[in-house]
């Protein structure tokens, strides 16, 4: 009892020294919603964590504030031919332990980007030899053109080859690392910061690196990263002006953030394309009341639905303006040609009437699965879909679960066990030609098979498949695009999704931070000043 | 955690007022008369509960039928704030749903909850004590291990658990009847150790008595003795601890939906709506989890101070 | 003496033993962790792989004994998620949990049994009966709305405490502690009210009870006829005699406050054991759930066989004995 009397005293007299003191410089406190676990830039390939690892490793190309593809370390690179890439390597660059980087840390790093148990495979093609010309030159040789070598590539850190081999960690750290791995708890990479601290799942601090090779645009001495998980701790944090930036902050607490006067959320489009998809492929769904049949093999059912959903409107409301609608299965940003198409307006009349020639004049009960801690509002969004969906006729049982059961359901080694579904995607090379593949290609395909890797619903056109494989080794950009736009117009008129809309990042910044926000919701801290 | 809530006097060893019939004799109830404290909790949980009963009649829609749900009608304030709207008197949620409907509906569903868990707990618990307490020997010794084994966790842990696993066993269909059965499920199953216990302790006490043995010599069936005699006995404690069991339940139904195990959005509890109104509380819609609140608040004080009540009352020692 | 140890320990093993079957059977249907390990777009043969060298092709019964025996050398495998050992994880978070959990005893105890002395010896004031009525508005709140709004007064509106985790630690060998800086301490004040809370409303209530019926006992009114004051019988006698019981309720909530600390340092962002299952089970991180609830109940058997092995050395009849004598 004594001792907790003089824990308060002692409290409250902190309380007084700490209002006294001045903001510690330079030191940007950050809290997101995720962890960062591995170190290992091989092991886990989720946005949260990748934007952590390009503070401490970089890759031989890196995205730029607009997302475009840039030099980090290798300066420039030329195509001989369409088959072979010529990349010079940055001289001069020191990884955080002193050793130089030469063009042996980049034979090694491809090397264990492709081993088994990386979970960046597909971020070096499998055909490309990597082959050293001198110490600061390498040489990439392909079997098929492709256009797209280096879209990847600003994820695909490199490792010193040197370190890795004396720490035993030349081989990738595996998801499913029985033993703990060095790799996976130290860090060597030649990047602006140096991790000083990591704790997983309590706190990581990272130190700006003395040495870097560019010229810092930060003025911070170290970032101190918290992962906090409950929403309205978060937004309590940067109220309190206990952390600078917080990621992400929920819509509807946006204007309570900017009207604090202490700081202010940055927002924009988001890469992510949200959408619902209907499985098309079953004979009779899993979960619908219609036996012997499946009414999603109809067009018209499809269409239906299509129209049934007012984008506008889940926009205004749901979203509290912070969505973009789209007509698209991609993001406008990753697609030049996306102004070409408009998403029909919503008609619900127009919806019921081809319900009832379809054969459903009453409507039908389908089960919608939906994940609730995945997108912004993601159950919301369902809960309003459901609603819309009611007023066409069909009855909507929602399934709203945690991803970790959502995902566990609905995707391939769950057996696609879903009828009606909401799922998002942000293709990760930034190119349509993912989603074509992955999205939207037909599954069970005996010569590729991971096209239709994500295509829960099984959705099926082999025309599209056709012009996605001629997409994948198309150089010319007008003409990849010419491709590229009527794949997605086969998509629309079979209406083999239901695009909703690209969701709005939202990040919540100290007015003392300035800060530049990327589409692709990775929070770079290396562009961010903070004043005294 | 529920444990110690089990009223201290009322080890099964010492003399009660008994069954409820007896229970609710002129002594207790000239007790209840004189406590306003009792009568204003009492007057308080029946409106509740009448209020749940007839929440069809009282809401203006029902906020479980999702074509009654208009997303322009979302997010308006209550009736006496400058925009607010007929006939949303305590304003709507996102979703527009009517946040009066919605804990009309709400709380139907969480006394659902509430008294069904309740009830199986007593049902599991009063059988389990009964066959532990009468028989003894083996079966006494296996239940009541796995009392010791099911008191290792705290009742919110065990939900939380029964919960996962059947969720995960019916992941395929898991509507809102399914839900809602695996949470009475849960809460009774992990709710049952502290009836059992108490109706054990009367049994082992009274079946020691002279009455017993003399019912016996007369050849009465073992069972109607310990039903008519000993069970009755035990009656008030089990009542007691079922009155403040009915606020936890209630509560851990709450706190499950604050860990993802609750009522899903769609047909939501009183405590699913605490949950999500959750977030809204930076967002200035202040009464999306403001009425919610208040509403589980004065039920659940109103349910225990009944309970505290009652227990002192039963209690001879404290008279 | 020694044989009635033996035997509870016996007990106890056999009750760890049903926990650990419980936990494996549980946590190995809860989901599937496979598609938290890998980004979504990995192939199925990708999958596959990390299935199999997780062992979670193997037969059931096969994977729970491989569990078993690791968990008896207190080897639970690595954690899915962090890819770390889970006995190092929950190693590292245990001072946090413990040192939470012991100060909302405290707390709970020092104000429980104060107003639960008041509310007793002031039975039938005004203020007594307010007192109780407000002590339920404790138990009749969520946790986590209680925690919530603590944050929204106290760290949002007036700034005063830290609204989320431990502040500055001090390491002492492998125990970190916030109990030596200012930041560690003021971090501690509205995580120990929030879980300390219930306790608090649970023990004034006991010691109210308690204290009632020591009041109304022979030896009280003999210590009332030999002319003690009012003080020495309400303190030195009435409460000491409540304390046994309340000592003895307050430990064995002990294992509950560690588990109900899952929802305050939910809230709070408190890296302890509870955060950590919670994370765990929103990844379907398998060894860490399995480990924290073998970890849970260890700590409520031992907690249990320490009582009563210390029941059976203070024999309540000398108890009684002694208490007469005074």
């Amino acid at each position: 009892m004594t001792m907790l009397n003089r824990t308060g005293l002692l409290a409250a007299a902190a309380c007084f020294f700490a209002l006294a003191l001045p903001a510690s410089a330079q030191t940007l406190r950050y809290a997101n919603q995720g962890n960062l676990t591995s170190l290992d830039p091989y092991t886990l390939k989720e946005s949260t964590t990748i934007a952590h690892h390009a503070h401490i490793y970089e890759g031989l190309v890196a995205r730029d504030k607009d997302l475009k593809i840039v030099p980090a370390l290798a300066e420039s690179w030329e195509t001989l031919d369409p088959r072979h890439w010529r990349f010079h390597l940055r001289k001069g660059v020191k990884f955080h332990n002193g050793d130089p980087f030469t063009a042996d840390d980049v034979i090694f790093s491809a090397e264990r980007v492709r081993s088994k148990g990386s979970n960046f495979l597909s971020n070096v093609p499998p055909d490309a030899k990597f082959v050293k010309v001198d110490d600061h030159t390498v040489d990439v040789m392909l079997d098929t053109p492709n256009p797209i070598l280096t879209s990847q590539w600003d994820s695909w850190f490199i490792m010193g080859k040197k370190w890795c081999e004396e720490n035993n960690s030349a081989a990738p750290t595996p998801a499913s690392a029985t033993t703990p791995s060095y790799a996976s708890l130290h860090e060597n990479g030649t990047g602006p910061f140096i991790i000083d601290v990591h704790q997983p799942g309590v706190k990581t601090v990272f130190k700006a690196n003395p040495t870097w090779w560019g010229k810092p645009e930060h003025n911070l001495k170290e970032i101190v990263f918290t992962p906090i998980g409950s929403a309205a701790t978060r937004v309590a944090a940067l109220l309190s002006g206990e952390v600078d930036v917080i990621e992400p902050v929920p819509i509807q607490d946006i204007d309570r953030v900017n009207s604090s006067g202490s700081a202010t959320v940055l927002t924009g489009p988001e890469l992510r394309t949200i959408f619902l998809g209907m499985d098309q492929n079953r004979d009779e769904l899993l979960y619908s009341n219609v036996k012997g049949k499946n009414p999603f093999k109809d067009t018209r059912v499809r269409e239906a639905f299509y129209k049934a959903v007012d984008v506008e409107l889940i926009k205004t409301r749901v979203m509290r303006g912070l969505s973009t609608p789209s007509a698209l299965m991609i993001a406008p940003q990753l697609f030049a040609l996306s102004k070409d198409f408009t998403r029909a307006k919503p008609d619900a009349a127009a919806a019921k009437k081809l319900l009832a020639d379809a054969g459903y004049p009453d409507g039908f009960e389908v089960t919608m699965d939906c994940p609730n801690d995945r997108y912004v509002n993601d159950a919301a969004i369902c809960q309003a879909v459901v609603g819309m969906l009611a007023r066409i006729g069909v009855k909507v049982d929602l399934l709203a679960q945690p991803k970790a059961q959502y995902f566990a359901k609905v995707l391939k080694p769950g057996g696609f066990k879903t009828s009606f579904f909401m799922l998002g995607w942000t293709p990760s090379s930034g190119d349509s030609h993912n989603v074509l593949h992955d999205i939207m290609g037909c599954g069970n395909d005996p010569a590729d098979a991971t096209r239709g890797e994500a295509n829960l619903g099984g959705y099926c056109n082999k025309e599209l498949d056709a012009l996605a494989d001629k997409v994948l080794i198309e150089t010319d950009t007008a003409k990849r695009d010419q491709m590229i736009k009527q794949a997605f117009e086969i998509g629309i008129k079979d209406y083999a999704y239901i695009p909703l809309h690209q969701q709005a990042l939202a990040w919540g910044v100290s007015k003392k931070v300035k800060l530049t926000q990327r589409a692709d919701n990775q929070v770079m801290l290396y562009w961010a000043t903070k004043q005294e | 955690m529920t444990e110690m809530l089990a009223p201290d006097g009322l080890d099964p060893a010492t003399p009660r007022a008994g069954w409820a019939a007896r229970a609710l004799d002129s002594d207790v109830f000239y007790a209840f008369r004189r406590s306003p404290l009792a009568i204003g909790a009492a007057i308080v949980t029946l409106a509740f509960f009448a209020v749940a009963i007839f929440a069809p009649l009282l809401a203006v829609q029902n906020p479980f039928d999702p074509a009654q749900l208009e997303l322009l009608n979302s997010r308006i304030p209550p009736l006496w704030s400058a925009d607010g709207q007929a006939p949303f008197l305590l304003g709507s949620d996102e979703q527009g749903r009517d946040v009066l409907s919605a804990i009309l509906y709400g709380l139907r569903i969480s006394l659902l909850v509430g008294v069904l868990g309740v009830g199986l707990a007593a049902a599991i618990g009063i059988v389990l004590g009964l066959v532990a307490g009468y028989f003894g020997g083996v079966i006494d010794t296996v239940i009541m291990r796995i009392a010791d084994v099911q008191l290792t966790f705290p009742a919110i842990l065990i939900a939380l658990m029964i919960d996962g696993v059947v969720k995960s066993a019916l992941s395929n269909r898991l509507d809102e009847r399914t839900m809602l059965a695996v949470l009475v499920l849960s809460i009774g199953l992990s709710f049952w150790v502290q009836y059992a216990r108490t109706v054990r302790g009367s049994v082992m006490v009274e079946r020691t008595k002279d009455y017993v043995a003399a019912a016996q010599l007369i050849g009465l069936p073992s069972w109607t003795i310990m039903r008519r005699h000993v069970l009755p006995n035990a009656m008030g404690p089990v009542l007691v601890i079922a009155t403040i069991n009915l606020a936890l339940a209630i509560l851990t139904e709450a706190t499950l939906s604050f860990l993802g195990s609750g009522m899903p959005e769609t047909m939501p509890s009183l405590g699913t709506l605490i949950r999500i109104g959750n977030n809204y509380l930076f967002s200035g819609e202040w009464w999306v989890i403001a009425f919610p609140g208040l509403a589980l608040a004065t039920l659940i004080l109103a349910i225990n101070l009944l309970g505290d009540w009652l227990r002192d009352a039963l209690n001879p020692k404290l008279r | 003496m020694l044989a009635f140890t033996l035997r509870r320990v016996l007990q106890a093993i056999g009750v760890m033993i049903v926990v650990g079957a419980l936990s494996f059977t549980m946590f190995r249907f809860a989901g599937d962790p496979i598609s938290q390990i890998v980004s979504q777009d990995a192939s199925s043969a990708e999958r596959a792989e990390i299935r199999k060298s997780l062992g979670l092709d193997d037969p059931v019964l096969v994977q729970f004994g491989r569990y078993f025996i690791n968990a008896a050398r207190f080897d639970f495998g690595m954690s899915y998620r962090f890819r770390e050992p889970v006995a190092k994880l929950l190693l590292e978070r245990m001072p946090a949990t413990l040192e939470l959990a012991t100060c909302a005893t405290v707390l709970a105890m020092t104000l429980g049994i104060l107003l639960g002395v008041y509310t007793a010896l002031r039975r039938n004031s005004f203020l007594a009966t307010l007192l109780s009525a407000v002590s339920l508005i404790g138990i009749s709140l969520p946790t986590f709305l209680i925690g919530i709004l603590l944050i929204y007064l106290f760290a949002v509106v007036l700034g005063w405490l830290p609204s989320y985790g431990r502040g500055d630690t001090v390491r002492l060998g492998w125990w970190t502690t916030g109990l030596l800086t200012t930041s560690g301490l003021k971090s501690l004040i509205m995580p120990s009210i929030t879980l300390g809370l219930f306790q608090m409303t649970l023990i004034m209530r006991l010691v109210r009870a308690e204290m009632l019926e020591v009041l109304r006992t022979d030896y009280i009114r003999f210590a009332r006829a030999r002319g003690l004051t009012t003080r020495a019988i309400h303190f030195g006698h009435a409460l000491k005699n409540t304390l046994v019981p309340v000592i003895t309720v307050a430990g064995l909530q002990f294992g509950s406050v560690i588990a109900f600390a899952i929802i305050t340092e939910t809230v709070f962002q408190w890296p302890g054991m509870g955060l950590l299952f919670v994370q765990a089970v929103q990844n379907v991180d398998i060894p860490i759930m399995a480990a924290y609830l073998l970890v849970v109940s260890l700590i409520f058997v031992t907690i249990n066989l320490i009582v009563d092995i210390l029941y059976t050395l203070v024999d309540p009849r000398l108890h009684a004995g002694a208490a007469r004598r005074t």
